[in-house]
Parts: C-alpha cells; sequence; structure tokens
C-alpha cells in the first residue's frame, strides 16, 4: 500500500505556531518567573528548546529545559518483548514549587503525558504542570487536555502524525501520513 | 535493537551490542537514584527473588536496591550449601522458590554452572550473581560502566588485571567483557593462580611480572585475594604476594598518569591494595558500586523484558 | 537348540578367517564351519547375508552395581544391556556395596548371574581389602571364586609398596591386576579436564599429568615386580606413551581405552553436561588423535566401555557434586565401529580388541568360534542405523552423552552358549 502524505504544517506554519504558543504561555504565566520547560524525549525535547528560545527573544530571559524519557513509566511495559531501550532523563534543577511547561510534539492517547507527569511528579511537587503541544490529534483515552496547542487535526487511528526536524533538531514540517 | 535473554548468566553469551545496550540504559538509570524518590514503576508487581548461597552482603544489597527502585517486590532466600548438613538439591530449591511465583530469580552460587543448571528448569527469569569461578557478570558490567564513564569508550583501553586469575570470577566475566569490547586485558598473578588457555580467551596476555601488566595500563583492576579458600599450595605468604603482586604507590606510576585503580571488593588493605592507593585520586572503588545499582537496574529492566515474539 | 548361522562374514581373528562362511552350533558348542553347510533338522537358520559374524563380545570393563546399589542398575539390566549392545561376556568391577573383596560377594554375583543374567559375568574383585588401600584382600579366595581380575576400580591404590606388594602376590595366586591409574592428590577437587574449557567454565580442571605419573609409577612397579599389569580407561597421549615405551621393553603390561576416548573431547562438557562427565575425564582432541594411534598400532589392546550406570538424581544436579562416569555397553559397537570407517582399524583388529584381546588378558575361554568353542556369538549389521534414545535403552540408568545422536552398526543376534539371549527387532 503506497503511503499518503499530506503536510499539515510547513516550516513556516510550524515557526508562527511555536512563537504563538510562547506569546501564550508568557501571557498565561505573566513572564518567566518560575518558570520551566520539560521536553519528552525526543520530539518534545526539540520543540522545548525552540519554545525557550523564543521565551528569551521575547523576554531578555533564559527559561530553563530539562528532558523527561517516559520509557520507565510506560504502562505498557509488558507490551514491548524486547523492553525499548531507557534514554537518558534530565531535569538539571529542581522543580519544586515550579510552574512546570510540559512540551511534547504530538497529543493522542495522552499516555504518555500521563507518564511524563508521573515522572516529573517524581522529581518534585511542582506548583503546577501545564501542556503545550504542537499538533492535538484528537482520540485521547485519559482526562488529559493540553494547555497550548499548535494546531488541532482531526485524524483517524490509523492515521499517523510526524513532526519532522532537520540535522540542528528544528522542525521542518508535520505530516500526516495515511 | 532489543535484549532477547530470558536471563542473564554470563557476558560470554552476549553480544557487544547487547552489553553495549545494557550498559546505555544503566548510565540513564543513574538519574534515578539522585532524586529525592529513588524509584520509578517499571517493574511494579513483578516479583524478584534473590537466592544467595554464599554470603554476600554488598552483591545482595546492591540488587535488592535495584530492584526497589524500580518498584518490584524482593524476596531474600539465604540457603546453605554446607555440605555438613546435607540440604536440599538445587533442583528442589529450584521448585519451591518457583511456587512463589517469581518474575526474576538472583542467585549466587559456589558451583560453576548453577545458574545454567537453574535457567533450564525454571520458566522465569535467571540473572548470575556469581557462580564459582565462572561469572559475574554484574560487576563485569559496572566494571565496564565505571571504565565508559570516564574514558568515554572501552575500545582501544589497556584493562591489566591482577591476582588470582583461576578462582575468579570477577576475571572471567572482565575477560569476556572487555574484550568483546575491544579493550586489551593484560593478566598478572602467581603462575599457580593463572589457568592454562586462559590467553586464548581474546585479546588477552598473561605477564608473570606484574609491572609489565601494568606499564601504560588505562586500567588496573585489583583481584581480592583469598588464602582461606586457595590454601597453602598455591601462595606462601600474602606477605610475599602483596611485595610481589600488590598495588601500591611505587609501582601504580608505571600505569598510565590517570590510570584508573578498580577493586570488585572487599579490599585486604595492604595486601592486593595499598591503602594510599585504594584512597587516592586514582581509586574508582566507591564509583564501581555506585554504579553497580544503576548496572543490575538495568539487568532487571532487559531480563524482564522477555525474549523476541516469534512472529 | 542348534543353530545355523548361513552367509555372514565370519571374522575370528585367533585363527585369521575373515571370509564368507556358514557356521553350525550345536549343543552350546561351534560345531563346524565351512561352505555350503546345510541346516540340521530341527536347526534354526539365520540369514546373516551381509552381516558380521564375530566371536562373541567382550566388555572387561563394567559395573553392573550388584549388589548394594540396584538403583544403578543390577544383574538382571545390566546383562539385558551388554546383550542389546552385542556382548556376550562382561567381567565387573567390584566397587559395589559391600565391595566385591570375599569370595561371598563373588559367588553372590556368579550366582544371580547363573540364574538370572542373559550374558556371561566375570566378576574382578578388589585389590586390597574394602577397596580401602591399606590391606591386600584375600587374592586367592577370590579368585578360585571365580574371580578373574583385581582391581580397585575406581580409586588408585595410593600407596606405592601397597601397589608393588599387590603386583607381586597377585603373581603368586595368578590373577591379573587392574590399574585405575590416577594421581589423587594432582586430581584435587577437579571435575573435569584441565585446560581451555575448564579455564572458560570455571571448572577446576585435572591436569593430565595426574594420569600420566600414575600410569608410570605402576608400569614401573609391573616391571621391578616382573607382573602382569591392565592399565583400565587410558585417555591421554602422554600415558599411552609410557606404556608404548614399556610393552617395546618388554614389561608385561596391556590396556584398554573406552569407547568416550576417542569419540568425544572436552568440549562435551561446555554447556555443564554432566554426562560428559567420567574418571579419567574427557581430553583434547590431542589425546583422542593419540588414542586412536595408540589403537591402530596395537598400544592399546581392548577397548571396554567403563559402563557406569548412575540414577537421574545422581547426574540431574550442579555439575561439580554429579558423579562421574556413563553407561556405554549399548553403544560401544557403533561407536567403535566408527574407527574402521575412519581408517583406524581393519574389522577384524577390531573384533581383536572388543573379543579376542580381552579373553585372553582375563585368561577366559572366550573369544574364538574353533570348532569346539563355547558358541557366544555376536552377529553384527554394520550398516544398521539407529538412533540413542533414552526410553529404549536396556540399561536401568541412562547417563549417556549419546543420547539423540544417530548411530550406525548395531548387534543383530547376541548367542550365548548357543542360545540367542537378542535379537534386534
Amino acid at each position: 500500500m503506497a503511503e499518503e502524505k499530506t503536510t499539515i504544517l510547513d516550516g513556516v506554519g510550524v515557526k508562527r505556531a511555536l512563537t504563538r504558543i510562547a506569546h501564550e504561555i508568557l501571557e498565561r504565566n505573566k513572564g518567566i518567573a518560575d518558570l520551566v520547560l520539560v521536553g519528552i524525549r525526543t520530539g518534545g525535547v526539540h520543540l522545548a528548546r525552540e519554545l525557550s528560545a523564543r521565551l528569551e527573544e521575547i523576554e531578555g530571559g533564559r527559561v530553563p529545559v530539562g528532558e523527561v524519557d517516559i520509557t520507565l513509566y510506560r504502562d505498557d511495559v509488558k507490551g514491548h518483548a524486547p523492553h525499548l531501550p531507557v534514554g537518558k532523563t534530565d531535569i538539571p534543577f529542581s522543580v519544586e514549587k515550579m510552574k512546570v511547561v510540559l512540551v511534547d510534539d504530538v497529543l493522542f492517547t495522552g499516555r504518555t503525558i500521563r507518564a511524563a507527569m508521573d515522572a516529573i511528579m517524581d522529581h518534585g511537587r511542582p506548583d503546577c504542570i501545564q501542556l503545550a503541544v504542537l499538533i492535538d490529534r484528537g482520540h485521547r483515552e485519559l482526562p488529559i487536555r493540553a494547555d497550548f496547542v499548535g494546531r488541532n487535526v482531526p485524524t483517524s487511528r490509523k492515521e499517523n502524525i510526524v513532526v519532522m526536524f532537520d540535522a540542528d533538531n528544528r522542525p521542518t514540517e508535520v505530516v500526516l501520513e495515511k | 535493537m532489543g535484549f532477547k535473554h530470558k536471563d542473564i548468566i554470563g557476558l560470554q553469551d552476549l553480544t557487544r551490542e547487547e552489553i553495549q545496550l545494557l550498559l546505555d540504559t544503566a548510565e540513564n538509570m543513574k538519574e534515578i537514584s539522585d532524586r529525592d524518590i529513588k524509584k520509578v514503576p517499571t517493574l511494579r508487581g513483578k516479583t524478584v527473588v534473590n537466592v544467595f548461597y554464599e554470603a554476600s552482603t554488598r552483591t545482595r544489597t546492591s540488587f535488592e536496591i535495584a530492584a526497589k527502585r524500580l518498584s518490584a517486590d524482593t524476596i531474600n532466600i539465604s540457603a546453605s550449601t554446607s555440605s555438613t548438613t546435607k540440604g536440599e538439591t538445587l533442583s528442589d530449591t529450584a521448585l519451591n522458590i518457583l511456587a512463589m511465583k517469581p518474575d526474576i530469580i538472583v542467585m549466587r552460587h559456589a558451583a560453576s554452572g548453577a545458574h545454567h543448571y537453574l535457567a533450564q528448569r525454571v520458566s522465569c527469569s535467571v540473572i548470575n550473581a556469581g557462580d564459582g569461578a565462572h561469572e559475574h557478570p554484574s560487576q563485569g558490567l559496572l566494571d565496564m560502566l565505571t571504565m565508559r564513564q570516564k574514558f568515554g569508550t572501552i575500545e582501544g583501553l589497556k584493562v591489566a588485571i591482577v591476582g588470582d586469575i583461576t578462582h575468579s570470577r570477577v576475571a572471567r566475566s572482565a575477560i569476556f567483557g572487555l574484550t568483546k569490547m575491544g579493550a586489551a586485558v593484560c593478566l598478572a598473578g602467581p603462575p599457580t593462580m593463572m589457568p592454562p588457555g586462559i590467553e586464548r580467551l581474546g585479546n588477552v596476555t598473561v605477564c608473570t611480572d606484574m609491572r609489565d601488566a601494568i606499564e601504560g595500563a588505562d586500567v588496573v583492576m585489583m583481584l581480592r585475594i583469598q588464602l582461606e579458600r586457595q590454601g597453602k599450595t598455591l601462595l606462601p605468604t600474602l606477605r610475599e604476594y602483596a611485595r610481589y603482586y600488590g598495588l601500591n604507590p611505587g609501582n601504580l606510576p608505571l600505569a598510565k598518569k590517570d590510570a584508573m585503580v578498580m577493586h570488585p571488593g572487599p579490599i585486604n588493605r595492604g595486601v592486593e591494595l595499598s591503602s594510599y592507593v585504594a584512597d587516592g585520586d586514582q581509586s574508582y572503588i566507591l564509583k564501581q558500586v555506585e554504579n553497580g545499582v544503576a548496572v543490575r537496574m538495568s539487568m532487571l529492566y532487559h531480563v524482564s523484558g522477555g525474549e523476541l515474539p516469534t512472529e | 537348540m542348534n543353530l545355523l548361522i548361513k552367509g555372514g562374514r565370519v571374522i575370528d581373528p585367533s585363527q585369521g578367517i575373515d571370509e564368507t562362511l556358514d557356521l553350525l552350533v550345536e549343543n552350546g558348542k561351534v560345531k563346524e564351519f565351512g561352505k555350503g553347510i546345510s541346516a540340521p533338522a530341527g536347526a534354526e537358520t539365520i540369514d546373516a547375508a551381509g552381516m558380521i559374524v564375530t566371536p562373541g563380545l567382550i566388555d572387561m570393563h563394567v559395573h553392573l552395581r550388584d549388589p548394594g546399589l540396584e538403583y544403578k542398575e543390577d544383574i538382571v539390566t545390566g546383562t539385558r544391556a551388554a546383550a542389546v549392545g552385542g556382548f556376550t561376556s562382561v567381567a565387573c568391577m567390584p566397587n559395589t556395596k559391600p565391595v566385591n573383596d570375599n569370595k561371598a560377594v563373588t559367588s553372590y554375583i556368579i550366582t544371580k548371574a547363573r540364574n538370572e543374567g542373559i550374558v556371561n559375568v566375570f566378576p574382578v574383585g578388589s585389590i586390597t581389602q574394602g577397596s580401602k588401600g591399606e590391606a591386600l584382600a584375600e587374592m586367592g579366595d577370590l579368585k578360585e571364586a571365580g574371580c578373574v581380575a583385581v582391581s580397585d576400580d575406581g580409586r588408585p591404590v595410593t600407596s606405592s609398596e601397597l601397589m608393588r606388594r599387590a603386583l607381586e602376590y597377585a603373581k603368586g595366586m595368578g590373577i591379573m591386576v587392574i590399574s585405575h591409574a590416577e594421581d589423587l592428590s594432582l586430581v584435587g577437587e577437579g571435575v573435569m579436564n584441565e585446560g581451555i574449557v575448564s579455564t572458560e567454565l570455571g571448572l577446576k580442571g585435572i591436569p593430565w599429568a595426574a594420569e600420566d605419573a600414575a600410569t608410570a609409577r605402576d608400569v614401573y612397579l609391573a616391571e621391578l615386580t616382573n607382573s602382569p599389569l591392565h592399565i583400565a580407561h587410558v585417555s591421554t597421549k602422554g600415558a599411552l606413551r609410557i606404556i608404548r615405551n614399556a610393552k617395546a621393553r618388554g614389561v608385561k603390561v596391556t590396556c584398554e581405552t573406552a569407547p568416550h576416548y576417542f569419540s568425544l573431547t572436552d568440549d562435551a562438557v561446555r554447556g555443564y553436561n554432566t554426562n560428559a562427565k567420567m574418571n579419567p575425564p574427557l581430553r583434547t582432541a590431542d589425546d583422542v588423535a593419540a588414542v586412536k594411534a595408540a589403537l591402530a598400532d596395537g598400544t592399546i589392546d581392548a577397548i571396554a566401555t567403563d559402563h557406569a550406570p548412575h540414577h537421574l538424581d545422581e547426574k540431574d544436579v550442579e555439575f561439580n557434586v554429579a558423579l562421574n562416569g556413563i553407561i556405554g555397553l549399548e553403544t560401544s559397537l557403533p561407536l567403535s565401529l566408527k574407527l574402521v570407517e575412519e581408517g583406524v582399524l581393519t574389522l577384524p583388529a577390531l573384533v581383536e580388541k572388543l573379543a579376542c584381546n580381552p579373553a585372553k588378558i582375563l585368561g577366559i575361554d572366550r573369544g574364538a568360534l574353533k570348532p569346539g568353542s563355547v558358541a557366544d556369538i555376536t552377529v553384527i549389521d554394520p550398516n544398521a542405523a539407529w538412533t540413542v534414545e533414552a526410553e529404549k535403552l536396556a540399561s536401568k540408568s541412562k547417563n549417556s552423552p549419546f543420547i539423540g545422536l544417530e548411530m550406525k552398526g548395531a548387534a543383530v543376534y547376541t548367542i550365548v552358549g548357543g542360545k540367542m539371549v537378542f535379537k534386534r527387532n
């Protein structure tokens, strides 16, 4: 079966979406005080760095970026034989009493977000956790909702959404694979 | 690439890629032990049974901590192999443990091959925490992790291993693992403690003079000498052993300037290792212990992933 | 019952016969052999075309475990396994419970074998009382009761002085001493051959020198005392060199090897296979080559199995606590026939080592098919292909490293005293 690919966001579209999300984060949190970003490996980490750069452009201060690997928190560990390789979790700051913005590329069932929230909670007790995603494709299986969304894309379960990155880990486009 | 084995009996059975995967996972699991909440839910509901036929506080504790950090339930069984009180056979012990429905058995046993035997008879995973003079894979892995943290790679390292090679499972796992990862291993020890044919196990050379082995080495691994086990036919005295096969500030400079000094513990201070060296800047002994937990978490995680489904 | 074995290749090295002949057995004895013999009235005829007809095979080194260790084997099952393997006679070692160091035990074995066994059983008594290596056993009594040799098999006579006296004393009684040549202090806690495999597996090794040194001692003592000596289960290159040299200078030494010493190396231990654990241990490829060379040049006189049955509970354990030994009666013939296929031995030379020489060494009236000889005959199909299966073995124990392997060659008829005791289906 030949795969059909449709571009949902091109390079410019992705940039615009991220800029808008950065503004929304600032508006919601009234600046960057106590704000930290935690990207979910691996796409979410790249996007978190992009967002951090934009926040710095706008506000002139650095927002720290951490990365979380959710492999050890998956609810379907058993379903993977052999077990998936474990990626690096690196949160080089305390999340205690911080406003954590969790960043991922695509929000789908919500299970990854649940795992990431558990992982962050194991690092400390943040003031709050917010969720920023580039694409929300629906089909939630848990009561989870994004605070900041780049684009809502209605999909069927069989379809696949891929966020593409270039060699420098900068987002280039988002495609829908049928 | 995944880890396809039900058991980890020895590093001899693993490929370079599998060892790499175990080390990478261990590296990424280290972070868990640095948190306030030193626990991930991965092996929740799994039961790990530690069966130790030989006393070993540190290895057992390390496995126990590793299992707990992955949220597994752990049970410790100290079994006795005393030949005076004719104990239960290994086969019966295995069946009894199986009745507890464990997911992983971590065993230490005085008989080389005991894990081989056990793994063929139980459906759950078996991890070797040391079998006789055969293998001690978790020690081999933590040694390699410690080296890799310092040098970035194991490929091309010169590693000297000094001591009683014949009776050492630590040495065998190190040799199998290191040579597979591309290191050159130089062994030294009294010829009474050098098993025949060991130089045929890969990139391994044997030196009778310890100084030849440690010269230019990146890593010097000292083995624990156990006179009570070896008896008097292999060595005259510990005093003479220390003189010819001990690492001290006098001979350590033969190794590379920033060479690592390693020891599986517990140390006989003043015998194979002088306190100056054991507590010196080049000593990575405590780092090894620290890495032990991460390596054992990695082993527990990957064996519980089970075998590849055959499709 | 009379029997005519028609058209087989009759091989009897004791008479230099190797040709297609008919063989007539009457009243338990060989009546005649020749071409075109017709069956007398009432005689059963065996069509032996394509088969080999030999003097009944003799295994001069087996453990029947009876009395005392019948849970491993007994005279009934052990002689049955012998018959299946083509053996019409076996010599059984004295390490029973109690040890066969007195005529009461010897008589028990002989009586039970006569009543319940199906092949000839020739007991071997012990050299020392209780095989303890302290005091000589009553060799005169043992011989009179029916023992064909003495041995402390399973262990050496550690005292050189006692071994010297044993050789001297046995000579006076006209009984052969069989040596289990092993230096126990060199063996130590060893459980397999010392070498690269033991190094890899982390198992304690037994150096070849443990066998060589003990063989040398016993050969020198045989030379000193001018007594005959038979060395059991030779497995090393060095021991064979010692025996070869001794024979060349006229020492009355003979020796045997077992099929596993020319079929397997210590590689078989990998995986901690307890069915590859025996004493002496499986050696290296070099030793296997030396054993074959020594079979070819006549240094090794006999092939004996060292059939050593053990219960599953004694083998299904960690390697270092497993008991030594494997069963061998039912696999010896095909493994030995392989030597012919490999060109190590001619068929007649093989028959010598499996029948004629053991008879000669033990001084028993067997191993030949002359008119008037006791009709112990083995009819062999050298091409029979079969697989060793544990549940089909006649032996009570199943401790064989050859289980699951393909074999070529088998006994088709085993005839003891003119009576067919085994027929292969």
